[in-house]
């Protein structure tokens, strides 16, 4: 199968099996590592990418899904990091260990699109799928609350 | 000097539950006093847990409107079924496994019962089950809406509600034959797979049987008739 998926804004074409896991084709096939594999089972969201703006778990979206569609990973939220939720990141120090923060960082950046200024609740809910072995989730739910611009805790 | 033991056969154990609560349900669903006169149910072609009657089965039974509710009461067997009252849920998250347990990783209907952003159904759910990863799928993966939900919800409830259009998505009966039937997303529950157990029967059989109720009249057994 040839799938035609424009990652990134760029024009791609991938000759691939339809059902590859999307993560294998971007990570093996065109190279952009910054998409990690967590449990291959939609269980811990550290694949995350949107498709045509919605969070898709890579590991799971076949690549057939993703063919006349739009991909954005981490590599191409930002072409050089500026994302408001990436500089919040940098400055609350928010990583352990790191392996989640792609994924952390793609969900927070759908939420507030959808949602500019979330609740915490409304954080809650939309990164429940994005697991966290580190612990993070205090200074990640700081960093998107500082990047929607409010203040780092709920008053 | 120790009880005697009784031992039951399996299928007659089988024929016992299938048979005491059709009975109550051939029973009517008229005023409490309960005492007008109804035929005796004839004896129901006996089946197993996993497999329906068809709709020939039914047709010892005379009455029209008694076999109705007898007919709605076997489609309530898949309707009931953890594959299908899961994504019917009372509340705003989905259940999951024959154990109606919260769905894990957490998700909610969010506001067009789709999901909320970042957890949408379909960020995980593909439009067909992935035997690897066993994540469940189907077209059209989504909760049903707050007036279909089914869970904790009796077999006369259920029906009260199907015949309902606000309660129905405006469907006909005829409708929601053709909807249980032949719909893609109700095919999963006979198709569940991995290790899923799946709706008794078959798709095509449940929508004879939807079928067969409707053109019988829609009765809709009587509060405290179980499958």
């Amino acid at each position: 199968m040839s799938a035609r998926i424009r990652v990134n804004g760029v024009e791609k074409t991938l000759d691939v099996d339809p059902d590859m896991p999307l993560l294998w084709a971007l990570r093996d096939v065109l190279g952009l590592t910054g998409t990690k594999y967590g449990c291959g089972q939609a269980l811990c969201g550290a694949c995350t990418v949107h498709l045509d703006g919605q969070v898709v778990r890579s590991c799971v979206t076949p690549v057939r899904r993703a063919d006349g569609h739009e991909i954005t990973t981490i590599e191409g939220l930002t072409p050089d990091g500026s994302h408001p939720l990436q500089r919040a990141w940098v400055e609350l120090g928010v990583p352990q260990c790191g392996f989640c923060q792609a994924g952390q960082l793609m969900s927070a950046a759908a939420l507030l699109k959808s949602k500019p200024r979330p609740t915490d609740a409304e954080i809650d809910q939309s990164m429940a799928g994005n697991l966290c072995r580190c612990g993070t989730y205090p200074r990640i739910r700081a960093a998107i609350r500082k990047a929607a611009g409010m203040p780092e805790e709920e008053r | 000097m120790p009880s005697p033991r009784v031992a039951v056969h399996p299928t007659s154990f089988i024929a016992l539950t299938l048979a005491l609560p059709l009975a109550v349900a051939l029973g009517g669903c008229g005023p409490s006093t309960s005492l007008e006169p109804t035929a005796p149910a004839p004896p129901l072609r006996q089946v197993g847990p996993h497999e329906l009657r068809v709709p020939a089965d039914f047709e010892p039974i005379a009455d029209v409107k008694q076999r109705s509710r007898a007919l709605f009461l076997e489609v309530s067997r898949v309707l009931t079924h953890p594959r299908c009252i899961n994504c019917h849920p009372n509340g705003d998250v989905p259940h999951q496994g024959m154990s109606l347990a919260l769905h894990d990783p957490p998700a909610l209907r969010g506001p067009d019962d789709h999901g909320v952003v970042g957890m949408e159904c379909t960020g995980c759910h593909q439009d067909r089950n992935l035997e690897l990863a066993r994540v469940p799928g189907a077209p059209k993966w989504a909760l049903a809406p707050i007036e279909m939900a089914w869970v904790g919800k009796t077999a006369h409830a259920i029906c009260e509600q199907l015949k309902d259009p606000k309660r129905n998505g405006g469907k006909t009966l005829d409708e929601i034959a053709h909807h249980n039937g032949h719909d893609e997303l109700v095919a999963w529950g006979f198709y569940p797979g991995a290790d899923r157990e799946p709706a008794p029967g078959t798709q095509a059989q449940l929508g004879a049987l939807t079928e067969a109720w409707v053109k019988s009249g829609a009765e809709c057994p009587p509060e405290g008739a179980n499958q």
